[in-house]
């Protein structure tokens, strides 16, 4: 018996990364899966990473579909709001039920300083970040209110939806937003006994921190700075003695929100940070 | 395999409620137990404190699922007996995971009441005693070197303020600044520190009549019932209280691999009392 058996989750940004590793946990331990992704790359992200591609979000249906686990996968964009409410339709009509919704999708712009920041990046990341995640859960919240038996709706804010971060303005913004949709949604649909929460990761490892430009945000000196030279940067943001957690170490924060063990849970931010905002 | 298969944990307040959840919940998953309770009533806590009874129970029922339990009566307020029972159960069990500083007491009266002896006792057992449980686990859980896994347990009172407890606010609030600075300064040795945060939970502290007094000050004949609609007003939820059981799933979470790299958490298992 999996600690999610029988429940059925909706995960935004599944074709790889953080997304879809949850996919493989949830169904690992039981769930059924509602998958979303962009499938494309952002135009303002591609400086710093690629986004994810339609053979990604298969390799994620392969991988739950080898645990016995259904899945139903669509290419959408969270900014896009009738796309989105059309796959979830479309899951919860094959999959017969919704439980879980894990809103992941997320992209990561940095560099400038504030004023330099421009409309388009500002745009560009509010818009997934922060407008993808509220379309999400709008997405999703009557398929639980409907349904009558509760839910748990976890939103991927970051280290940076706690504290402030130099030259991150636009990302920081959009996680901090999140919390402020988490803390009103878990008010509005606690009498529905729908739980929400944050999970708040430090770097993970995934495509999103493992690129140069990344690299060169904790080494701003270093000419073509490597994987190995940028660990003992990302680790001295730490406290436990780690330069990044893996999805995993986040999946396994989603499992338990997810699952009845933490049925009264809700309203929380739950750091899988390595100490970094105690630090 | 259970989740904390292999491991030992020691538990303070373990004869009833939470703490004998937590030894049971932890056992059920494969973890070996160090139970220590003060068994006594203290004369400003206005319920009955656990007894020797009530351990000898906690014992049985570890046992029943063919776990190790060593069960000392320890004051949490007394560090040299603490350390002797920490001391003795690594002893014999092996090795030292998990620490649950759970002991803890609740009484009640407005801040310019709070007689001398009833803050003390508060700030004594549920706060310097969670200090003196961590002071007596720490050597061990370093000298293991293979990391560890600490969880204070604080209240929603510890994250917000309430009328009529002000020395119980100020001790629970006192501990996530202890968990904080352990968080802090055992990171280093991968020893990861956090506190869990209920709401009302359905235990002895909670269910009588003082208690039930203080979320219905106005109610002459204040009862279960009654108290149950007053309570579920705090939360978010539409529950009255949540079960020992449901904090001791966020122990195990926080305890277990699962929880690896989390460290300096405010965990609240609060029905949403807190973002209320």
């Amino acid at each position: 018996m999996g600690r999610v058996s029988g429940k059925v989750a909706f995960i935004t940004g599944a074709a790889r990364g953080q997304g879809r590793s949850h996919a493989i946990r949830l169904a690992e331990e039981g769930a059924d899966i509602i998958a979303v992704d962009l499938c494309e790359s952002v135009p303002s992200v591609n400086r710093f990473y690629e986004g994810a591609t339609e053979a990604d979000l298969a390799e994620t249906v392969a991988e739950v579909e080898k645990l016995d686990r259904r899945i139903v996968a669509t290419k959408a964009d969270v900014r896009d709001y009738a796309a989105l409410k059309a796959a979830v339709d479309d899951g919860v009509a094959q999959l017969g039920r919704l439980d879980i919704v894990s809103a992941n999708a997320g992209i990561f712009i940095f560099g400038d300083q504030s004023q330099n920041v421009s409309e388009q990046d500002w745009d560009d990341v509010n818009d997934i970040n922060s407008k993808g995640v509220w379309h999400t859960c709008k997405a999703a919240i009557p398929h639980l209110i409907e349904q009558g038996t509760g839910g748990s709706i976890v939103l991927t804010s970051s280290t940076a939806g706690i504290k402030g971060t130099p030259n991150v303005v636009a990302y920081t913004a959009s996680k901090h937003a999140v919390v402020g949709i988490m803390r009103t949604l878990a008010l509005e649909l606690g009498p529905h006994s729908i739980r929400v929460n944050t999970v708040h990761p430090t770097g993970v490892n995934t495509d999103m921190i493992q690129n140069e430009a990344t690299y060169r945000l904790f080494l701003p000196d270093v000419q073509n700075p490597t994987r190995e030279e940028a660990a003992p940067a990302f680790g001295s943001t730490n406290a436990l003695p780690i330069p990044w957690v893996e999805p995993v170490d986040i999946s396994n924060a989603v499992l338990f929100l997810a699952s009845d063990e933490a049925r009264y849970v809700t309203g929380t931010e739950l750091k899988v940070d390595a100490g970094y905002t105690t630090k | 395999m259970g989740r904390v298969s292999g491991k030992v944990a020691f538990i303070t307040g373990a004869a009833r409620g939470q703490g004998r959840s937590h030894a049971v919940r932890l056992a059920e998953e494969g973890a070996d137990i160090i139970a220590v309770d003060v068994c006594e009533s203290v004369p400003t806590v206005p319920y009955a404190g656990a007894t020797e009874a009530d351990l000898a129970e906690t014992v049985a029922e570890v046992e029943k699922l063919d776990r190790r339990i060593v069960a000392t009566k320890a004051d949490v307020r007394d560090f040299a007996a603490l350390k002797a029972a920490v001391d003795d159960g690594v002893a014999q069990l092996g090795r030292l995971d998990i620490v649950s500083a759970n002991a803890g007491i609740a009484s009640f009266g407005a801040a310019e009441d709070i007689e001398e002896q009833v803050w003390q006792d508060m700030i004594d057992i549920n706060l310097t005693g969670v200090w003196h449980t961590c002071k007596a686990a720490i050597p061990h859980l370093k000298a293991g070197g293979r990391g560890g896994s600490i969880v204070l347990t604080s209240s929603a009172a510890g994250l917000q303020a309430y009328n009529g407890i002000a020395h119980y606010v100020s001790a629970k609030h006192g501990v996530v600044g202890l968990m904080r600075t352990l968080a802090v300064e055992l990171a280093p040795h991968r020893i990861r520190v956090n506190s869990i945060h209920p709401t009302q939970v359905d235990t002895p502290m909670i269910q009588n009549e003082s208690t039930w007094g203080l979320f219905m000050p106005e109610e002459k004949e204040p009862t279960k019932e009654k108290f149950a609609a007053a309570s579920q007003e705090t939360n978010a939820l539409p529950i009255p209280w949540v079960e020992s059981a449901d904090i001791s799933n966020a122990l195990l979470f926080l305890a277990s691999d699962e929880a690896r790299y989390i460290t300096g958490v405010p965990l609240p298992v609060d029905a949403g009392t807190v973002v209320k």
